[in-house]
This record gives structure tokens, C-alpha cells and sequence, in this order.
């Protein structure tokens, strides 16, 4: 860099000369500097002046094409900010299987109040208890007078209470909408569809979930929004539910009974076409727990899946059945039956005497205990309960209902021989009467097990084969004969060729042994017997039929002529056409009559 | 002869006052302050009577101090304007000295209407926000050191003016108004661009802004919650922002109607920070175009005027207040349209606030007097470049 400097020698030498002073030189060259500097300096501002023009132009035009493009966007409704889960409304409804709806949501509303804009607390209160009498005067004052900004009154509401509470008009009161479930027809199905109410609850939303039945064990499905609303279709029928339940109803009442379960099951394909258990409730108001006694007395206790009994001579069956199975005997085989039978301490004796000997066959028919323990010793403990296992009586059903797994079969602690031959003929295992219709359907629908399902099916279940078809007649003509000519005889519907085994368990006393006076009286049934569509299983707790000089408690007398009205009532609405059977042996059999 | 009759005509030295202020002044910029204010005006009527009837007063209590204070901005507007440069600088540097006391003793004398900010003084009838009319002392004072800084053995200006300006940030800072200190640092820092300051030290005062935003951003919860509302995506339609971008939308192109608009009833700050919703709700688009035109007029024919000035203390003036005034416009309505964060500003001229409409009309009033057409040296312009002495 070359630099200039401010007082150059040549000029201050030439101004000395001249006598002038050299100061003024120097003076002159910082004046023409500055100036130089602050033309510099001006230039550069004023591009840079011009820059901050441009920027700010273009700023100002941002923000004018922001508020350009907020105003052609269109306003929307001031919204809460929506959560990363929000509450998503909108359950699936459940159908049954020809589309009847079983549950499904209405719009309604819920009340609640925000007690800092109310005019008039107490004035509201009192209206309030007008509309609602349920409602505790004290308790709402307090909460209207006292700090809270916010509270529940009712969580639906009819249209009715609406306007009502609506021509209150008071500030404070707010109405937010609710998705309400619905169960349009009140008590049928109680059960199985179970109930829900209300999860996480906002203003605007609540969610609705599943307490129990399948609404619980399909929560999530019923919920998930990529069904699109697509119904939950259960294998039910809604005229045979509603049938059934009216049939066991009469029947419970009639028997004197304090409770009854009846369990319908399409022996091919596992569905569940209805299943009963009374006393039972309505889901739209589903009641709570008992605190206090006994959960199994409770109407929210489902008899047909989580109550398990002994389910009595309707065991005897399957002793047979695997002993036919296994080649032991034929149904002519002759059985000791001299009763009573002693083992040890224990002695097993029958209803009756039924003389020194029957036959196979007969020992089903007159439903001895003594034949069936003889038949099981055969057998052995070891093979029954592999049999009794590859039936589904040692673990608690799968069926799609979130109490399945609290219908665990009582099994004896230890599997002795005297077990062994108890458990032949129902007693010392509890199970289930949905148990039992697995047990029966997959014995008798040619030998292949089914699993319970409340879902409809589209084909027959091929499950592993459990005896082979040959046995499964050769049982379904024993359990025919019952009805024909032992102790189901008020059971035999005509057309439709009920077989069937009764069964009469004396209740166990909590303390340990039996009850003289309380039984569990059970119909396993199939119809028709020579080609079975269907499997019915009923049971009545504690009945007592009162017509005769005694009161009658076998299964005979309490459980066949229900389970019969229920079979009459229900096979034309499942299509079922009343048939001749076929062979002369019906003839015989009805000339003997 | 007359003389001798009628008595001497007084003689005037040079052109008479009014007529050369009326010759010289920037008379766009300052129709456009006057149309701001009366839009101020039109949108107090509308945004409030709110207010008004929240405490109790008469529904146009505020308008009528708003024109109370806005006549006496826009005198003060008109007297400062007619000043000459080197007496503005004069009582602004003054004025400068006043307002800098004031807001040093703000912790000790001062209040903070419940708002959590202390940052006015209570006089009673009305309120005083000493930053408000610190700000063009500042700018003046700035100014001047910078240029005496060019001037031969003149002090070190911009130095000097960078500590006045650090010190005047943390006084603003302590109260909190991260706002009006931001503005003063951005108002400093565009007179030293155009004073000529090196790039390479611009950028390093971008990041140091940077970072002093990160570390208010950690250290004070009212600024936090401020950025971190501006940066989540969805705008929680509850909040301020909320109502007003909703209002931006309700009002469409034409607007709802005069009087019909609702977001003044929900928003407390509807009459100040975010009068621009007010504003796009009732008279639409339009009216908020016409507001930016307004603004953008004013500052960007100010720079454009400045851009001829000669002498560097009346550039580097004239281009802080401009700057800030239109800076301030823009944080306005930023905010309004989620483009900023959350800051608490008003829009000059048409919010309400009496300390914000004297203060404004000081400021332009200075700004009129520095962009008053002046002889140039166009003639040295004309031959600048080629070769003279």
C-alpha cells in the first residue's frame, strides 16, 4: 500500500520558500481526506440503505401474503388442541347371526355443571331434584356453593331430562355429547354381551368400554377405528335366545328352582346359538358386584360359563363311550350292578336296585352308578382323565367371553381309583354345563372335538377325532334309549329324536359333604339323535317339583320336561324339520307305549 | 416613502418557517402517519368497548383518550418536525438523559399493573413506559456518536454507542421486555450497518444474538413458554394467538361487518397487541393490506429519502427511527400471523396506549425533521466520480 502522506516534502520545502506556512498544507490534505472518506462512506450507505429498503418491502409483502393466505383459509370451530390419543367415539355394534342387533350406540348427552357461572345454586338444586330424584340435595348445594368449577351431574341423559334441564336455564348447567352403548334388547344375552361403560371421559367425549361378556374379551376390535364400523357378528340367535330364555324362566319358576342355565350348541361348528343363565340382568344398567355372600348368587354370575358343579350321571356317557372306544365291551355287554358296591370304606349305590346284571346299554338308560364305577375300574384313572382331558373338563373353556377363564373345573386333588370311579358318574369334578355341551358335541357329532365359539362360523370345525364314529352312534343310541325308555322320558319331542342323559348331583355342603335336600339337576341333550345338529345342556339349581306327595328333585322329573319345551319351541326356529325316525324301532318302541 | 407612512415591513432572513417546512417535509410519509392514526382511532372504536365495559367504563372511554393522545402525538409530531437537525439532536439527547434515568430507578419507582413485567411508572390519571420514549433518544444519540466517530479526531462513536446500548439491554431485560430490547439491538445495529460496519462483525452479532436468545430462552420461564407455544405445531385455539389467527380467518377478504367482529370479546389484548385481528376481522383483508401499505410506505420512502442524505448523523438517525417504527409494524403483525413468536408490541399509531402514541409521535416527528428535503451538494453529486480534486 502506498501511502500518502499528509505533509509531502516537496510542497512544504517549496512553501517555506515561499514563506508561506506548511500547516495549512497539512490541514488542506486532512480536509480532502475526510471528504474522500465520507464520499466512500456515503456510497456504501446509501447502497446499504437501499438493501434495508428492499428488505423491509419484502418483509411487509411477507407478512401482507401470510395474512393474504390465512384469510382465504377457511376459520374452523375453536377446537381443544386434539391429544395424541384422542378419544376416539364410534364402537362397532354386535350382531347375531342374522344381523339382529344385539348391542349398538345412541347419541345422548351428559350433564354437568359449572358451578361459578350458576345464577342461582340453590334455586337450580331444587329443579334439578325435580327432574332427578336420585340426586342428594345436600351434597349438590355443597358442591354449587363450594370451590369446585367443575362436576358431573348424570352421565346420559333422556331427551326428555334434556329439555327439562334445558328450561332450567341456568348458566351453569352444560350438556356435553355422549356415545352411549345400547342393549335394545334389555335382559336376552345379558351375559354374553356382558355391558360397558364409560373409560376416559372429556367434555366433548367419552370413551365407551367393555366391563365384561365379549364387549370386554373385543374390546379393542370393537374399538379399533379401521373396522370402519363393520358389526361384530356373534354366533347367537337372537328368537332362540329370547325362546330359551323364556322357556328356562317358566321352567326355573316352575321347578322352584334359584337359578338355571341352558347352553344351545351347534355340534358341528361350536357356535353357541344361545345360552342362558338365570337370574340374569340388563346390561343398560348393569348391576355391581355383591359385596357381601356368595359371587354365584349374584345376577351377573354366568351359571353356564363360570359356574361349575357336579354335573352328575351325565358323565356316564363318556366311562361308556370310552370303554366302547377302547374295546372293553359292547353296549350287550352284561355289568354287575349289585348295589350297593363296597370299595374300601366307600360303598357306591344306585338310585334304586336294579338287580344283579344289565346290560351296556341299560346301565345308561337306568343310569346306574354302580355299573358306569365297575365299567370305569376297567378303564383305569389314568385313561379317563387323558380321555376326560382330550374333552376339555380338565382346563377352562376358550369361548370369547372375558369370564371363560373363571370356569376352571374343580378337579380332585389327587386322581385315586375311588375318584375314578366317582368321576364316572359326575361327582368328585366340577365343570361347567358349557363343559358339558363341548364334552357332548364333540363325543356325539361323529367324534371330532369342537370348541365353544361365539362367533359365527362359515363351515364345520375339523377338530382331532376324539372316538371314533362307530362309538359316537353306538352312544347316541344309548343316550336315545334314555328317552325312549328310561329316565328322560318326558324328554322324547316328537319328530325331532331327543337322546339324552340326565343327571341329579347332590350339592356339596362348603363345609365338606353332601346336601340330602339340594341338587343340581341336569339334561344333556341331542337331537336329532340319529343325525345330531344340535346339543342342549340344561340346568336347574335347587329345584323341586311339588306336584306329588313328595317333592321330586331328579333331573327326570325337573330338567326333561323343561329341556323337551325348550327343544320343541326352539328346533323350527333353527329350521329343523320334525321327521320320522327312521327303522321300525321307533314303532316298537312306541307300540310299547 | 411608504416606509416613512406605513412603517417598515419586518424583514425575514431566509424563507419563512412554515412555508419551507410545509416545501421540505416528506409529505406521503406524513399523510400516511395521519391516515395510521386514524385508522388507530376507527379500530378503537371497534376493539374497545370490551375493554371498556370490563371495568366499568364508558363504552368510548378509550377512544377518547386515544384521540386525547393521539392529538397531542400528532402536535408533537408537527413541532419536532419543524425543528432543525442539530436542535433535535439537542433536546433528544436530552430527552435521552431524562428517559435513561427514568428507566434506570423502574425497579425502585416503578410498577407492573399485575402484568409481571415492571415497566411503567404510575402517574394516576394515566401510565408512562420510560422505554418508549427512550427509544429515539437513543437512536439520536447512537446516531450522533457514530458519526462524530467518521469526524477527524472525533471520539470512538461506535464503540462508545455499542456499551450505551448493552447497558440500556439489561435494564430492559430486568424488567422483563425482551421485545424493546431486542428492538433497540436491532435499532443499534442497523444505524452501524449503514455506518458502514464490517460484514464479518455483523455476522458475529447475528450469533451472539443467537445465543442470547438461546440463554434467556433457558433462563426465563416467561420466555420459554412464549417459543415454545410459537413452536408447536398446532396453534391450541384457546390462546391469544389462537383467537386471533381465527379472527384473521373469520374476516376473509371483506371482513364480517363494522361492530361484528368477535375476537375482541375474548382477547384482553385485543385494543393493543393484536388490534391487527380486530382489524382483519371487521374490515377483512383489505384494511390489513392497506395498514401494511401504510407502514411500508412510510419506511421505505424514509430510507429512500435518507439514502440522498449528506450528512452521516442525520442518515444514520433518520435510518434507526424508521427502522424501528417499521421493525416494530412488522413484530406486530408477525406475531398476528404466527410468523413470530408470541411478543408483546404494539402497532404504532393504532394501538391503544398513550405512552406507545406520544412516544410514536416524538419518533416520526424527529423522522419527518431528518427526511426534510435539504440541499444535497447535487451538484458535487453530479460530478462525484470523476476525478474532482
Amino acid at each position: 500500500m502506498i501511502r500518502t502522506p499528509l505533509r509531502p516534502l516537496a510542497r512544504i520545502l517549496r512553501a517555506r520558500q515561499s514563506g508561506e506556512n506548511p500547516d495549512s498544507i497539512e490541514q488542506e490534505n486532512v480536509r480532502v481526506r475526510a471528504e474522500a472518506a465520507a464520499a466512500r462512506t456515503r456510497a456504501q450507505s446509501e447502497r446499504r440503505l437501499f438493501v434495508m429498503g428492499v428488505a423491509f418491502f419484502c418483509a411487509f409483502s411477507v407478512i401482507g401474503a401470510r395474512m393474504g393466505l390465512l384469510a382465504a383459509s377457511e376459520a374452523a370451530e375453536p377446537q381443544a388442541r386434539s391429544t395424541a390419543n384422542a378419544i376416539l367415539a364410534g364402537r362397532a355394534d354386535i350382531v347375531d347371526r342374522h344381523g339382529r342387533v344385539l348391542a349398538t350406540n345412541l347419541q345422548t348427552h351428559s350433564l354437568y355443571a359449572q358451578p361459578q357461572n350458576m345464577v342461582d345454586p340453590e334455586g337450580v338444586v331444587d329443579e334439578l331434584l325435580k327432574i332427578f330424584p336420585d340426586l342428594e340435595r345436600e351434597r349438590l348445594i355443597k358442591d354449587f356453593t363450594g370451590k369446585r368449577k367443575f362436576l358431573w351431574i348424570k352421565k346420559k341423559l333422556s331427551p326428555e331430562q334434556m329439555q327439562a334441564v334445558h328450561d332450567i336455564g341456568d348458566p351453569g348447567l352444560l350438556f356435553g355429547p355422549r356415545e352411549m352403548r345400547l342393549y335394545p334388547n334389555g335382559k336376552l344375552a345379558a351375559h354374553i354381551l356382558g355391558g360397558a361403560s364409560f373409560g376416559r371421559e372429556g367434555v366433548h367425549a367419552a370413551e365407551v368400554i367393555g366391563v365384561a361378556g365379549v364387549e370386554k374379551a373385543f374390546d379393542a376390535d370393537l374399538r379399533d377405528p379401521a373396522r370402519n364400523g363393520a358389526p361384530l357378528e356373534l354366533s347367537l340367535d337372537l328368537t332362540v335366545q329370547s325362546t330359551m330364555r323364556e322357556i328356562l324362566y317358566g321352567g326355573m319358576t316352575i321347578m322352584n328352582a334359584k337359578g338355571a342355565a341352558a347352553v344351545m350348541m351347534d355340534v358341528h361348528t361350536g357356535e353357541l346359538i344361545g345360552m342362558v343363565s338365570l337370574p340374569d340382568f340388563d346390561p343398560n344398567d348393569r348391576p355391581r358386584p355383591l359385596t357381601e355372600g356368595d359371587q354365584s348368587d349374584s345376577p351377573i354370575f354366568n351359571r353356564a360359563v363360570q359356574g361349575v358343579y357336579e354335573l352328575g350321571s351325565t358323565f356316564k356317557i363318556f366311562t361308556v363311550a370310552q370303554a366302547l372306544e377302547l374295546g372293553l365291551l359292547n353296549p350287550e355287554t352284561s355289568i354287575n350292578t349289585k348295589s350297593p358296591m363296597a370299595w374300601g370304606r366307600f360303598k357306591i349305590r344306585d338310585f334304586s336296585n336294579y338287580g344283579p346284571e344289565l346290560s351296556v346299554t341299560d346301565v345308561i338308560v337306568k343310569s346306574s352308578n354302580v355299573g358306569t364305577a365297575r365299567i370305569a375300574q376297567q378303564i383305569g384313572g389314568k385313561r379317563q382323565r387323558e380321555f376326560l382331558g382330550e374333552l376339555g373338563f380338565l382346563e377352562p373353556t376358550s369361548v370369547e367371553m372375558i369370564e371363560a377363564p373363571t370356569g376352571r373345573p374343580l378337579l380332585p386333588p389327587k386322581w385315586s381309583e375311588i375318584s375314578t370311579m366317582t368321576i364316572s358318574y359326575g361327582h368328585g369334578l366340577s365343570s361347567s354345563p358349557l363343559h358339558l355341551a363341548v364334552g357332548y358335541a364333540s363325543l356325539l357329532n361323529g367324534g371330532t372335538r369342537v370348541t365353544p365359539t361365539l362367533l359365527k362360523q362359515t363351515g364345520p370345525q375339523n377338530g382331532p377325532r376324539i372316538v371314533s364314529e362307530r362309538t359316537s352312534a353306538q352312544a347316541r343310541e344309548m343316550l336315545r334309549a334314555v328317552v325312549t325308555r328310561g329316565t328322560a322320558s318326558f324328554g322324547d319331542v316328537e319328530g325331532y329324536a331327543v337322546g339324552g342323559k340326565t343327571g341329579t348331583a347332590d350339592k356339596p355342603k362348603p363345609r365338606g359333604g353332601y346336601y340330602k335336600d339340594k341338587v343340581i339337576s341336569t339334561f344333556a341333550s341331542v337331537f336329532p339323535a340319529h343325525d345330531p345338529k344340535y346339543v342342549l345342556i340344561l340346568t336347574l339349581d335347587e329345584p323341586e317339583e311339588r306336584s306329588g306327595q313328595k317333592p321330586r328333585r331328579t333331573a327326570g322329573w325337573t330338567a326333561v320336561p323343561v329341556a323337551a319345551e325348550m327343544i320343541r319351541r326352539t328346533a323350527p326356529l333353527m329350521g329343523l324339520r320334525p321327521a320320522v325316525e327312521p327303522g321300525a324301532k321307533a314303532e316298537l318302541v312306541k307300540a310299547k307305549h | 416613502m411608504t416606509e416613512m407612512v406605513y412603517g417598515t415591513a419586518p424583514v425575514s432572513h431566509g424563507e419563512p418557517i412554515l412555508p419551507r417546512w410545509w416545501r421540505t417535509i416528506d409529505k406521503w410519509s406524513m399523510s400516511c402517519i395521519l391516515l395510521l392514526f386514524g385508522i388507530g382511532l376507527l379500530l378503537g372504536l371497534a376493539a374497545s368497548p370490551p375493554l371498556a365495559a370490563r371495568n366499568g367504563l364508558d363504552p368510548f372511554h378509550y377512544v377518547q383518550r386515544q384521540m386525547f393522545f393521539g392529538g397531542t402525538a400528532m402536535i408533537v409530531m408537527v413541532f419536532a418536525s419543524m425543528m432543525r437537525p442539530s436542535l433535535v439532536r439537542r433536546l433528544a439527547v436530552l430527552g435521552f438523559v431524562v428517559t435513561f434515568v427514568a428507566l434506570a430507578l423502574l425497579p425502585i419507582l416503578g410498577t407492573d399493573f399485575g402484568k409481571g413485567a415492571v415497566r411503567w411508572y404510575s402517574l394516576g390519571f394515566a401510565s408512562i413506559q420510560p422505554s418508549e420514549f427512550l427509544k429515539p433518544g437513543f437512536v439520536v444519540l447512537a446516531a450522533w456518536l457514530m458519526a462524530s466517530s467518521a469526524d477527524a479526531a472525533g471520539p470512538p462513536g461506535k464503540s462508545l454507542s455499542f456499551a450505551l446500548t448493552l447497558v440500556i439491554v439489561g435494564f430492559l431485560a430486568m424488567q422483563p421486555d425482551f421485545g424493546q430490547s431486542l428492538l433497540v439491538l436491532f435499532g443499534w445495529g442497523v444505524m452501524y450497518f449503514v455506518a458502514g460496519a464490517p460484514i464479518t462483525l455483523l455476522v458475529c452479532i447475528a450469533g451472539l444474538v443467537v445465543v442470547g436468545g438461546f440463554v434467556a430462552y433457558s433462563g426465563s420461564e416467561h420466555f420459554a413458554r412464549r417459543i415454545d407455544g410459537f413452536l408447536s405445531p398446532d396453534v391450541d385455539p384457546t390462546t391469544q394467538l389462537g383467537y386471533a389467527t381465527n379472527a384473521i380467518r373469520e374476516g376473509g377478504f371483506l371482513g364480517v361487518g363494522v361492530g361484528e367482529g368477535q375476537v375482541k370479546w375474548s382477547l384482553p389484548d385485543a385494543h393493543t397487541d393484536f388490534i391487527i385481528a380486530v382489524a382483519a376481522e371487521e374490515y377483512g383483508l383489505i384494511m390489513v393490506l392497506v395498514i401494511i401499505a401504510l407502514y411500508a410506505t412510510i419506511v421505505v420512502r424514509s430510507l429512500m429519502r435518507l439514502m440522498r442524505e449528506r450528512d452521516p448523523f442525520i442518515r444514520l438517525a433518520g435510518t434507526g427511527l424508521a427502522c424501528m417504527f417499521g421493525t416494530q409494524a412488522m413484530i406486530n403483525m408477525g406475531v398476528a400471523v404466527r410468523l413470530l413468536p408470541a411478543k408483546g408490541m404494539t402497532l404504532p399509531f393504532v394501538s391503544y396506549g398513550g405512552s406507545s402514541l406520544v412516544a410514536g409521535g416524538i419518533a416520526v416527528g424527529m423522522l419527518l425533521a431528518f427526511t426534510r428535503t435539504r440541499p444535497q451538494g447535487e451538484m458535487s453529486d453530479i460530478f462525484r466520480g470523476r476525478g474532482r480534486g
